[in-house]
């Protein structure tokens, strides 16, 4: 008995061990690069100033060798009677919104926010997302399974997925022109914008910058960056002159998306210990059973 | 204590009418499925960037796997609290779930677009992602549940080992090969049964975590921190009203008589599962306040009256009463009205309650998602019905013994 009793508590031991190795997530290697730089870049979008020509959904599908219509197409302006949405097809997009109280309309540029604390990236099964030292959110198309949980994490609800392609299809977002940007070159829409609608720059500079507007000019914006505090903070930062739930954008809080999900999840994984002393206490529970039971049938025959 | 009850291959014919019908549904869904890899995802669903996830996740997926957890109820009454009355169901409820699984993995594969990519969670790890947390113990409970079957096909076949032709000479090791893997796994079968309770816990549980990550875009009703336990506790509740039904369905469907004494016993722990999930449910709308969505008349808020009514108070209220809880009629509406509603809870959970900021429209599944779900659905059922005629898992009363049984029960009661 004593032996068999060692015995079930040597096997136990190591499985619950194994399986701690199995699923032990804190220190695995292939955990996704996250960087969280004090130097990270980032765009301010002032959308008081922004005409609504569209250059930059051009510059855009050209650089990511996107197909495209000739760049006088992009004049037509009955595309925004309708709101669009970046797709598998256009990882950025302009929307006209009325403005009743100023003299033009308002157009807003969408695309990816590449999120400080991205919902994405934590959210990935495979960790086919990484955080750039200069700020990107990038996807890897080596990794990803196609599971499209990113979209159901994204706040922003951006990443795309080309839904009719019957292999391999991709997820598509805005890569912050990351192969422009290693170069040193701008991003693409950055560097077409007639307007100087997209200011590229150090974060912290951009955020600066953002202020000293609002200051000067408190009558042409609303008292708000939107990026600076929105989950937890991102790269692209927006002015307005209107409320940003008016031109479309969600209402977030400063929370970064992933925390609560996070704090659940290393609640019921801290250090193994939960996992572990369930199976321990069943296998207590087993072992005090079967023995009851045996001594039981002692006593009976 | 003598067996009066041994589980026996049925010796049925496999096909009747209903049987056919239900083949047709499964041949139907394999069409639709042809077309998913033909043409891809977005020809065959109504998925978008907006909805994202459709009915191969909220019902395949995740209502499979809660109503898969019959397999790690019965074996923590039976094993781990050694409950011997309760035998008899652990082999059914085994084989559903792992059935269950086998088809929760597969309806992951068919709803991923890089499909060739399914074995990338198994290298590539995310700590953070719950989803990666649910996939890997998935694949290894599913890998358990295929061990804990095992000893099943071993003693179908020791003895029995009759390979035609030139294989003839195979026979004797074959059946020295199952008999050493008999013992082995008679001796380890503990550590697989504990990890399996363990696994199932945990995805369980996690299966929950999955949505809370969608913030703002999931209904307020649904979207709780708690949702990791409701989840648990919903799972655990479903367990054996799930093994109840499938139990009275197929002594039906053989012609068999149920073993209501068995079932009547796991009856009885229902109401007070119910009562501990319905309280959690209602102390979460309490502390966050979201009654106020129940006072507008809405898709969410009726859906979520449904789900509680539906698969809790009225089951709850059926399972507490003596009366009804006595007969099969009895048990077997008030297991369905349960099974019901988890599997409410899960499409509500996943489809209902995801409300994203862009949709121009809401998301309906099409008659290509709901062909491939009722398909997976009908060959689920097709194939446990061959693995009850092949292996002994269904317990059928042995004629000896049969009258014996009834009346020492009798007696004593």
């Amino acid at each position: 008995m004593n032996k068999s009793r060692r015995n079930f508590l040597k096997t136990s031991a190591f499985m619950g061990a194994s399986i701690a190795g199995v699923a032990s997530t804190k220190t695995v290697k292939g955990a996704p690069k996250n960087i969280l730089s004090d130097d990270r870049m980032g765009v301010l979008v002032d959308t008081t100033v922004c005409i609504g020509c569209r250059k930059c959904e051009w510059a855009c599908k050209t650089s990511h060798n996107m197909p495209t219509e000739p760049i006088e197409k992009y004049d037509d302006r009955t595309v925004f009677e309708k709101r669009r949405r970046p797709n598998a097809n256009a990882l950025t997009v302009v929307n006209e919104f009325e403005n009743p109280n100023g003299k033009f309309p308002i157009d807003v540029k969408v695309q990816c926010m590449h999120c400080d604390h991205p919902a994405c990236l934590s959210a990935c099964i495979v960790g086919a997302f990484s955080k750039e030292e200069n700020g990107t959110v990038l996807w890897n198309g080596d990794k990803c399974i196609g599971c499209r949980y990113c979209m159901v994490a994204c706040p922003f609800q951006i990443p795309a997925f080309e839904f009719d392609k019957a292999w391999s299809p991709d997820i598509k977002k805005c890569d912050f022109c990351f192969d422009r940007t290693k170069k040193g070159e701008l991003p693409a829409c950055v560097e077409i914008c007639p307007m100087e609608v997209l200011t590229y720059g150090k974060k912290s500079d951009l955020l600066r910058a953002a202020k000293e507007k609002i200051r000067l000019y408190p009558e042409r914006y609303v008292d708000h960056i939107l990026g600076e505090h929105e989950v937890g903070g991102t790269s692209w930062m927006y002015l307005s002159s209107k409320e940003f739930t008016q031109i479309d954008f969600p209402k977030l809080g400063k929370n970064p998306a992933p925390g609560v999900t996070e704090a659940i999840q290393h609640g019921i994984f801290a250090y193994f210990i939960p996992p572990i002393a369930i199976y321990a206490l069943l296998g207590g529970v087993m072992w005090l059973n079967k023995n009851r039971k045996q001594t039981e049938h002692g006593e009976d025959e | 204590m003598e067996h009066f009850f041994k589980p026996t291959p049925i010796q049925k014919k496999f096909f009747t009418p209903l049987v056919i019908l239900i083949s047709a549904v499964a041949i139907n869904g394999l069409v639709f499925l042809l077309g998913r890899f033909v043409f891809g995802l977005g020809a065959v669903t109504n998925l978008n960037d907006q909805f994202p996830w459709g009915i191969w996740i909220g019902i395949d997926v995740a209502a499979g796997v809660a109503l898969a957890a019959g397999g790690f109820t019965t074996a923590a009454l039976g094993h781990i609290m050694h409950k011997d009355k309760y035998e008899v169901i652990i082999r059914p409820a085994l084989l559903t779930a792992m059935l269950g699984y086998t088809f929760v993995a597969m309806s992951v594969m068919i709803d991923l677009g890089r499909y060739h990519y399914i074995w990338h969670p198994l290298v590539m790890w995310n700590g953070t992602s719950v989803l990666f947390e649910v996939g890997i113990c998935v694949m290894i409970y599913l890998t358990v549940l295929y061990i804990e079957f095992l000893p099943i096909v071993t003693e179908r076949f020791i003895g029995r080992v009759d390979l035609p032709g030139f294989l003839r000479k195979f026979n004797n090791i074959i059946d020295k090969l199952l008999r050493v893997l008999d013992r082995t796994l008679e001796k380890t079968m503990f550590i697989f049964i504990i990890s399996g309770v363990v696994l199932s816990c945990l995805h369980q549980s996690s299966l929950g975590t999955l949505m809370v990550i969608a913030g703002e875009k999931m209904h307020p009703l649904w979207q709780t921190p708690i949702l990791p336990l409701l989840f648990l506790l919903s799972a655990i509740c479903v367990g054996f009203p799930m093994v109840i039904f499938e139990s009275l369905i197929s002594s039906k469907s053989f012609g068999l008589k149920p073993e209501l004494d068995v079932l009547e016993g796991l009856g009885r722990m229902v109401g007070p599962m119910l009562l501990i999930y319905l309280t959690a449910k209602i102390v979460d709308v309490v502390i966050r306040q979201t009654y106020v969505h129940l006072m507008v008349i809405n898709t969410e808020s009726i859906m979520f009256t449904l789900e509680v009514m539906i698969g809790i108070v009225i089951p709850l209220r059926m399972f507490f009463s003596r009366k009804i809880s006595k007969t099969p009629e009895g048990l077997f509406w008030a297991s369905a009205f349960v099974i019901i509603g988890v599997l409410m809870n899960r499409l509500n959970n996943f489809i209902v309650a995801y409300t994203p900021p862009y949709a121009e429209s809401s998301y309906f599944p099409s008659v290509g998602e709901f062909s491939v779900t009722l398909g997976f659905i009908a060959l689920e059922i097709l194939l446990f019905r061959i693995f009850v005629m092949i292996f002994p898992i269904v317990s059928v009363p042995q004629k000896v013994a049969f009258k014996t049984k009834y009346a020492v029960k009798g007696l004593f009661r």
